[in-house]
């Protein structure tokens, strides 16, 4: 099939950017969408222009690495999928596919199509984990778990952290990332001794980056590739709530 | 040169012990003294950097990744493995460090094996503790699988989803020393090169992948994680940015490089389905239960695979192998369906395939109880190929998965290089000529955690600090190569794309250096790849500059590094001249086409050392023995 | 972000937050929800006829002080309400400083996407309301009618008002905007409260719409029942 493909180009963080025309001939309905623009850049390449920067690392869905918005959807078309397993039977001869950088303050551009997404990691460091050193853990099987939260904390441990729910999210908004890591370590025994502490440091970290507040659009989990559900959202506001009013 | 590896004496289970007392120690208030740099972030490289954080020494991490937490540990599926016994089964230390020996086909150090049974343990702990939220019993224990080479289960998993599991556990362990000020983590910055002093490792220098500024780092030690090298195959079930620039750079600055040739080829991966595919993904192994793999009798038949009558297929697992059938260990069904191909039975385009069908499974025990047992990996392998597997049967084709080769290291971790230690993938040390399903986990976490806490400690009290500078001259020196490399790859004005060339070399290296090898083929190997590389170096095509983010740029510097790897993995395939684990050397066949090891002339690791550009590699032995495991012949008929 | 004072106690922190903002702002927007529902009903007394509704106006007016104390509450949950959704607004704008070329969505709905607009123009239209009905200056011909027993005539002014058509249009539709208004906020307030009881799961998801269309029905018939005769003047 052949593709009219509107990508935005840009040279670097501080250079303005384009949205650019290029054609896609010769596409392979058993392509993925990244091996389509693989192909764009071999081609670019031989015509000795710079090829469009886009992130990926794994293109097996799993890393979070990649991160395009086509048409208008964080990860394209399907449900439940990254990019890189995005495949290109999903689009018809002749379609027009626009591609475009996650667009957040918090996420500046870098070039082309690939951001910074070092606000994720700064979320983290204020407090996204449990504070165990080496060597200091009793026996696995010391506590037992609940099946049930262990696997809640797992569905929200499921996360990529690629940043699509800011990205397609109307307000720029982090609040399914930062509440799936919330109730990661909330569903679990282990992450009890520090749980008011952690979310108020992370929502706060959250704050400074410059993420947009949610407003219960829900776009987030509509296109998360691992379908995080926005129960853990009002999990973290609860938990931030009771956290931010109880006695210091 | 001697190579020591510094086994500790004694009996094998008091070995670690011993040693762990025998070490110096730095003391507490002294550890603030020292930096220590580590080169990657996944299992091995997180948990190294989060542990030396925790005990105080201050560490700079560096990893090509956006995040930490986007390693390719991340995609591991399966699970790990430790010797917990929590089901009762007969379990134990002992067995799952001779389990290991023998998967890997009686060539990996037994000392080195032992000690990584005894800490498996001790990572479930961890990770539990850490909050890693594995499978659980309604009872709330932990539940365990079974994994292929075991009778026993002993594998702990997060559904899928392990390794991302296990890693994210690290990586909060290593934001949580981000956070302390103790860890500098350093993303998007890739090393290109290691400066050494006196022969000592003192620092790296590395590439800013942003801005393209070349930066130097001096620190009294440095740890190299860096993964393995599949992707010298260019398709591979590594990430695309896994490379082996590090380890590479390190061989060339005197570290010795242990056994190359040994790379394993997983036999369930989605077949390759175009000329510009850039990657292969894995199915899981578990398929191979219910599914049964085949090809057409007849040479070059093309009819759908429906219309094939069951007379005319040949479930040439079941045949040759009657006893195991569609479970035949990774490295056998790999090769059996290699030769089925290249017979030119194999299926689906370009021939590169065989099929895995469900249809009986799906009679015998109902098409729910599939869906039930495979549904998310029905749903992927759709997602993938447009086919429906419940209807027509799955395509699958081996794919290089993983790299037991690696630097050489002693019992220590350290390289022949004073001061630079190697771990997980990086290093060759515990999984000798093949690795068994789910023990990377395990070692990355082992080396990263319990391992190199101790025994960088004590290389620091014994040496000191480096007491050197960035002014040193052979930083400059350092940095001058670099950037005359840099400049050299933008400079060629070529009109080949480093994707096409390392196209060339993938093929080259997985028609002869891949799943079955010969000493005709590799030779000739031996004689095409110098001849790409010179097309390389004559040819390529790089655009942009250094000054940016320019990833054709980074794929070639890479690439360079490849073109030289792949003649090393050819020569020390060429060299081992027995059949071993995922080493398969046609020549050395049993005449019913299996593996034939020489335990007489090659229980040993093949160690190469860098004798200059244009000079042959120099190969060291270090022999095996085996104490506690007797060699005993693999069969699976 | 503004620079924080150290000593800042942990709550004003909170309340400052983005949580608290939306916490501030579902807190008001149910206090002004349960507002709107006793305002309609209040109201829907004028199908009840002319005495029932003046006596229901004369006994809140004789409330006195207390009266102006629910006022003044009033206007300090509005206050709040409008404060928080300013600064929600101004965060949200900020995160985002480029737009996509190729907007999309796939389940946001056009109530949440349109909060401060609706909430805008209600706002305008509560000013207007309150200028006409309790204040009295935009229609003082209607205002300042009493009844027999020497009440305040509301229901004739009201029946009077709505019974022209362009007051009566501005009323349907500022009532349509307060329906798509309140749509999204209601049950969006629950989620922001942390509501996740599955029980309870159909205040985040029902409630707003189905509440949102009884409060449209329930304040829309009065205008159109005035406009189109069915509740008259008194004979």
């Amino acid at each position: 099939m052949e593709l009219t493909l509107h990508v935005w180009r840009q040279d670097g963080p501080d250079s303005p950017g384009r949205m650019e025309i290029y054609k896609a001939d010769d596409v392979s309905s058993d392509m993925s969408f990244l091996e389509m623009l693989d192909v764009v850049n071999e081609r670019l390449l031989e015509e000795g222009k710079e090829p469009i920067a886009f992130d990926h690392d794994c293109r097996e869905g799993i890393c979070g690495t990649c991160s395009l918005m086509i048409n208008g959807v964080a990860h394209g078309p399907e449900e439940g999928t990254t990019v890189c397993q995005l495949h290109m039977r999903k689009f018809k001869d002749g379609d027009s596919i626009y591609i475009e950088p996650w667009r957040a303050r918090a996420f500046p551009i870098l070039r082309d199509l690939v951001v910074d997404r070092g606000a994720f990691d700064r979320i983290i460091e204020a407090g996204g984990y449990v504070s165990v050193a080496t060597g200091n853990a009793p026996d696995a099987n010391t506590i037992p778990v609940n099946r049930d939260e262990s696997e809640m904390a797992m569905d929200a441990a499921a996360c990529i952290g690629c940043g699509a729910c800011v990205a397609s999210c109307p307000n720029g908004s982090a609040m399914l990332f930062v509440a799936a890591k919330v109730a990661h370590l909330g569903h679990l025994p282990q992450g009890q001794p520090e749980r008011q502490k952690r979310v108020l440091a992370m929502v706060e970290q959250m704050d400074k980056e410059g993420f947009g507040y949610c407003t219960n659009h829900y776009e987030c989990e509509a296109v998360c590739p691992k379908e995080i559900p926005r129960k853990f959202i009002a999990e973290m506001n609860r938990d931030y709530l009771k956290a931010g009013m109880a006695a210091e | 040169m001697k190579l020591d590896a510094k086994i500790p004496s004694g009996p094998i289970q008091e070995k670690w012990d011993r040693h762990r007392f025998e070490l110096k120690l730095v003391n507490p208030a002294n550890k603030r003294k020292y930096s220590v740099i580590v080169v990657g972030s996944g299992l091995a490289g997180g948990s190294a950097a989060a542990t030396l954080g925790e005990l105080g020494y201050h560490v700079d991490c560096f990893c090509y990744q956006d995040s930490a937490r986007r390693a390719h540990s991340i995609a591991a599926q399966g699970g790990i493995n430790a010797a917990k016994n929590y089901q009762n089964d007969g379990d134990s230390i002992w067995r799952l460090f001779y389990d290991t020996v023998k998967g890997g086909d009686f060539r990996a150090r037994e000392a080195n094996v032992y000690r990584l049974a005894q800490i498996s343990n001790a990572i479930i702990d961890q990770c539990v503790a850490q909050g890693v939220p594995f499978g659980r019993e309604y009872g709330g224990l932990l539940d365990n699988r079974s994994f292929g080479g075991a009778q026993v289960s002993r594998t702990f998993y997060a559904r899928g989803q392990t390794g991302q599991q296990l890693l994210l556990g690290c990586y909060q362990a290593l934001a949580r020393q981000v956070n302390t000020g103790q860890v500098k983590m350093h993303v998007r910055e890739e090393m290109l090169d290691l400066v050494l002093v006196n022969g000592r490792a003192v620092g790296i220098v590395t590439r800013n992948m942003v801005t393209g500024e070349i930066r130097k780092w001096v620190a009294d030690a440095v740890v190299l994680a860096t993964g393995g090298y599949s992707n010298a195959y260019y398709l591979s079930t590594n990430a695309k940015g896994c490379n082996t620039t590090a380890v590479w750079r390190a061989y060339k600055k005197g570290a010795v490089f242990a056994n190359p040739c040994y790379t394993q080829i997983h036999p369930t991966g989605i077949p390759q389905h175009g000329e510009y595919q850039s990657k292969l993904t894995l199915m899981s192994e578990s398929l191979r239960n219910d599914g049964r793999v085949w090809v057409p009798k007849e040479v070059g038949d093309k009819r759908a695979p429906g219309d094939i009558p069951e007379g005319e297929r040949d479930y040439y697992l079941e045949r040759i192998y009657p006893s195991f059938g569609n479970l035949a260990p990774r490295d056998v069904s790999s090769r059996a369906a290699k030769r089925m191909c290249d017979e030119g039975r194999g299926v689906g385009p370009g021939g590169r395939g065989v099929y895995l069908d469900f249809e009986d499974a799906i009679h015998r025990v109902g098409i729910d109880t599939v869906r039930a047992r495979y549904g998310n990996l029905f749903h992927m392998y759709e997602k993938i190929t447009g086919e429906d597997p419940y209807k027509v049967p799955m395509r699958i084709y081996p794919a290089p998965h993983y790299t037991m080769g690696g630097l050489w290291v002693d019992y220590n971790l350290m390289s022949t290089i004073p001061g630079l230690f190697v771990i997980g993938e990086a290093n060759f040390s515990d999984h000798g000529a093949n690795r068994l399903g789910a023990s990377a986990l395990m070692q990355g976490l082992a080396d990263g955690y319990f391992v190199i806490p101790y025994t960088m400690g004590d290389f620091l009290a014994q040496n000191g600090p480096s007491g050197v500078s960035l002014d040193d001259p052979a930083f400059a020196e350092t940095e001058n190569e670099v950037r005359a490399r840099i400049d050299r790859l933008l400079n060629i004005g070529g009109d080949r794309t480093p994707d096409n060339l390392h196209i060339e070399l993938g093929k080259v290296m997985w028609d002869y250096c891949g799943m079955s090898r010969t000493k005709e083929g590799l030779e000739g190997a031996l004689e095409k790849i110098p001849q790409i590389r010179q097309e390389f170096w004559e040819n390529l095509k790089v655009v942009g500059n250094n000054e940016s983010l320019n990833q054709t740029l980074e794929k070639a510097g890479r690439l360079a590094d490849f073109m030289e790897l792949s003649e090393l993995m050819c020569r020390d395939a060429l060299a081992r001249e027995e059949s071993c684990g995922g080493h398969f050397r046609e020549e050395h066949q049993t005449e019913d086409g299996e593996a034939k090891r020489n335990d007489e002339d090659f229980s040993h690791v093949s160690v190469w050392e860098f004798k200059g550009e244009d000079q042959a590699p120099e190969m060291h032995k270090e022999a095996l023995t085996f104490e506690n495991c007797k060699p005993s012949i693999r069969s699976y008929k | 972000m503004a620079a924080r004072k150290p000593r800042m106690n942990r709550l004003a922190r909170t309340l400052q937050s983005s949580i608290g903002s939306k916490f501030l702002m579902s807190v008001t927007g149910i206090l002004l929800l349960l507002f709107v529902i006793a305002h309609m009903l209040g109201n829907l007394q004028v199908f009840a006829g002319p005495d029932q509704l003046n006596a229901y106006a004369a006994k809140l007016q004789s409330l006195g002080p207390l009266l102006w104390v629910v006022r003044l509450g009033l206007l300090a949950i509005f206050v709040v309400h409008i404060g928080a959704a300013i600064r929600v607004t101004n965060s949200n704008r900020a995160a985002r400083p480029v737009a996509y070329v190729y907007p999309g969505s796939v389940q946001s709905t056009f109530a949440g996407r349109t909060m401060m607009m609706s909430g805008l123009i209600v706002l305008a239209f509560l000013i207007y309301h309150v200028l006409h009905f309790t204040v009295g200056t935009t229609n003082p011909d209607h205002f300042h009618l009493v009844d027999e027993t020497g009440r305040h005539d509301v229901y004739s002014m009201v029946v009077m008002g709505f019974s022209q058509w362009p007051i009566a249009l501005v009323y349907v539709v500022a009532n349509i905007l307060v329906g798509v208004h309140i749509s999204h906020g209601a049950s969006s307030a629950f989620q922001t409260l942390g509501v996740t009881h599955p029980r309870l799961a159909f205040l985040k998801q029902g409630f707003g719409p189905g509440i949102a269309t009884l409060i449209v029905v329930g304040n829309l018939s009065m205008p159109l029942a005035c406009l189109f005769g069915l509740v008259q003047l008194p004979a």
